[in-house]
């Protein structure tokens, strides 16, 4: 026996399979999936004598398992956070609204789009990077540790990409949201080992579930005495649960209510407003 | 237009069982802040009716048709739509619903059958006995005429096309009541018959009730059974074409010609004053032509009258002043009289 809520939710999967078969079928979003490949190629390109401060350790192998985690996490986030405004324009949401449980399909289909892509853009990165260095260690027991920062980093960075999404009032002021998170990135130590920063950085770093996600790839990625360079000399599993699982527990709270709270108010004058408003700002 | 108009009330005359309501509004009152868009709004709609909602930029008709949808909350007032609030709806009354609403740019990236055969899949556990949800997706593309462009991406469709993309999946899900915001805006001639067409088959086949705007009122006579005028906040005429141009009034307009002069006379008795002309001058008369005034008239003349605050509905003194005396029709030569 199926509900027409189930049947929403398997809805949805297909929504979010067809949408991800999208994301290989325009310039757009195929430049996104390969830009963090080819900038990682170029550091990695510019770091290739560097070593890790006070290791005979490849900076750069060092830095491939720290930008899967950055994909993971902003791209996460950023990639909901995008969707959801651009198709609060278009009208993809009142559309939704206006289906029996379409709301139901739309976040669900979102989910699996978005993890979907940030998938496809992990491997992007990680099958190339095998090759260009041999430091990195993929083993049987890597697969786990893997996995379970790559789910626990999806819960706790989409739902705070809803509710960033449902907040602000268009695409073009997502701008507002990728320099802070540009500075994120820059002190949650992706391209350059924490432990270089003054310990406020660190401090700053260690809140946001980016560090954390990078922490857990080279953790999984990389020999276990390179644990030696993190701070407190441990890979702080524990620690790494602790501070992701907070972010998806605030998120899953925080997320239904400021999506229930934005799609009330969509209707269809709200979207021939938004319209009518996007259509001034473009150059004549 | 009044033709079809009169031909299509005859073919369904009208039912005026009281349970019958698929749309029943009282008192509907609508404010923004210290704004009044709706001071009053009533009406109902029965099954299988087409209901044209017509009036002036900014009278409300948008807001009125949120919330009959369930996508704005009202300030107060009665408001039923299939037996229910609209603000409480559950979502298998919105199953019964369809919307199409202006300014759609969604799904972009979808191909045109993709899109429809997925919308549609979320009615499918609220098919009934009755209505068999969702429509077949072929058959529903065939309906509105993109079989040509069904494995085209929507971003790709034409205006027109893009419109017909909206009315499909509007009505995918079988729905008992369809709302349509100005739905054939961007449409050539012929796309407008098709879709007129299509509009009088739900409503007649699947006694499916319609609710419209439109500025179009050429469409609106063509299309509806019932017109309401909503000005001001409220519902300031409500009828077939035919009875709102009755009930106005207004003005026939007589042509004729005689000896090679061509007449034009506008008055508000014209089966009488063809009579008298008839008696005066007989077989001298040619070329008569007698045309009431159409619905684009009377709309005019209702809101403008509306707007000038001259407020009795029914205002006939002002108008008797245009005819002729009362016994002998004399002959006007104002407008047309030289060609």
């Amino acid at each position: 026996m199926t509900t027409p809520v189930m049947s929403a939710a398997r809805a949805g999967l297909v929504r979010g399979r067809i949408e991800l078969r999208h994301t290989f079928t325009n310039g757009q979003d195929l430049w996104a999936y390969l830009f963090p490949a080819v900038v990682l190629t170029v550091v990695m390109y510019f770091m290739r004598d560097a070593t890790v401060p006070g290791m005979n350790f490849q900076l750069s192998s060092m830095t491939l398992p720290s930008v899967l985690g950055m994909n993971i996490a902003f791209g996460s986030l950023i990639n909901l956070a995008q969707t959801l405004t651009t198709e609060r324009e278009d009208g993809t949401l009142l559309r939704a609204k206006a289906t029996p449980n379409g709301m139901v399909g739309y976040l669900i289909g979102k989910i699996t789009q978005v993890s979907g892509m940030v998938l496809v853009s992990c491997v992007i990165v990680l099958v190339p990077g095998l090759f260009v260095t041999d430091s990195l260690r993929l083993s049987a027991s890597s697969v786990p540790m893997l996995l379970w920062v790559l789910v626990l980093g999806l819960i706790a960075t989409m739902p705070i990409g809803a509710v960033i999404g449902s907040l602000i009032s268009s695409p073009r002021s997502m701008g507002l949201v990728m320099l802070p998170m540009m500075g994120l990135i820059a002190v949650s130590g992706i391209f350059y080992p924490i432990t270089s920063l003054p310990s406020w950085l660190q401090g700053v770093g260690q809140v946001f579930p980016i560090y954390w996600v990078g922490l857990g790839m080279r953790s999984a990625l990389l020999p276990d005495e390179m644990a030696a360079a993190e701070l407190t000399q441990s890979w702080r599993h524990l620690e790494t649960a602790g501070v992701l699982g907070v972010w998806a527990v605030l998120g899953l709270v925080l997320a239904p209510i400021v999506l229930r709270r934005m799609a009330r108010r969509e209707s269809g004058s709200s979207v021939a407003a938004r319209r009518e408003k996007a259509l001034q700002r473009m150059p004549r | 237009m009044t033709v079809l108009g009169r031909a299509r009330a005859a073919v369904h005359p009208v039912r005026a069982t009281p349970g019958d309501a698929v749309i029943d509004v009282r008192d509907l009152r609508m404010r923004y802040g210290s704004y009044d868009v709706l001071t009053g709004v009533n009406f109902t709609a029965r099954r299988g009716e087409v209901v044209a909602l017509l009036g002036p930029n900014g009278a409300g008709k948008t807001t009125t048709i949120e919330i009959l949808e369930g996508f704005r909350m009202r300030s107060a007032g009665e408001v039923q739509v299939l037996d229910t609030d609209p603000a409480h709806g559950t979502e298998a009354w919105r199953a019964r619903l369809g919307v199409v609403l202006q300014s759609w740019r969604d799904h972009a990236k979808w191909r045109v059958r993709e899109l429809l055969a997925h919308l549609g899949s979320y009615y499918t556990e609220y098919s009934t006995e009755l209505v068999s949800r969702p429509w077949d997706t072929d058959e529903l593309i065939e309906t509105v005429g993109l079989t040509p462009h069904a494995h085209k991406r929507v971003g790709g469709l034409s205006g027109g096309q893009r419109r017909r993309l909206d009315v499909a999946i509007g009505i995918v899900g079988r729905p008992e009541l369809l709302f349509l915001d100005e739905p054939t805006a961007g449409f050539d001639p012929a796309a407008r018959r098709e879709f007129h067409d299509l509009v009088h088959r739900l409503s007649d086949d699947d006694e499916t009730t319609v609710l419209l705007t439109t500025h179009d009122l050429d469409e609106a006579e063509k299309l509806s059974d019932r017109i309401l005028i909503l000005a001001g906040g409220s519902i300031i005429a409500d009828g077939s074409p035919d009875e709102l141009s009755r009930q106005m009034s207004t003005e026939a307009e007589v042509k004729w010609t005689r000896g090679g002069q061509r007449y034009v006379h506008t008055t508000t008795a014209a089966t009488e004053f063809v009579h008298k002309l008839f008696l005066q001058y007989g077989e001298e008369i040619a070329d008569l032509e007698v045309r009431r005034a159409s619905l684009e008239d009377t709309y005019m003349t209702l809101v403008r009258e509306y707007e000038d605050h001259t407020v009795s509905p029914r205002r006939r003194s002002g108008r008797e002043e245009d005819r002729p005396g009362a016994g002998v029709p004399q002959v006007t030569e104002d407008r047309g009289a030289a060609r």
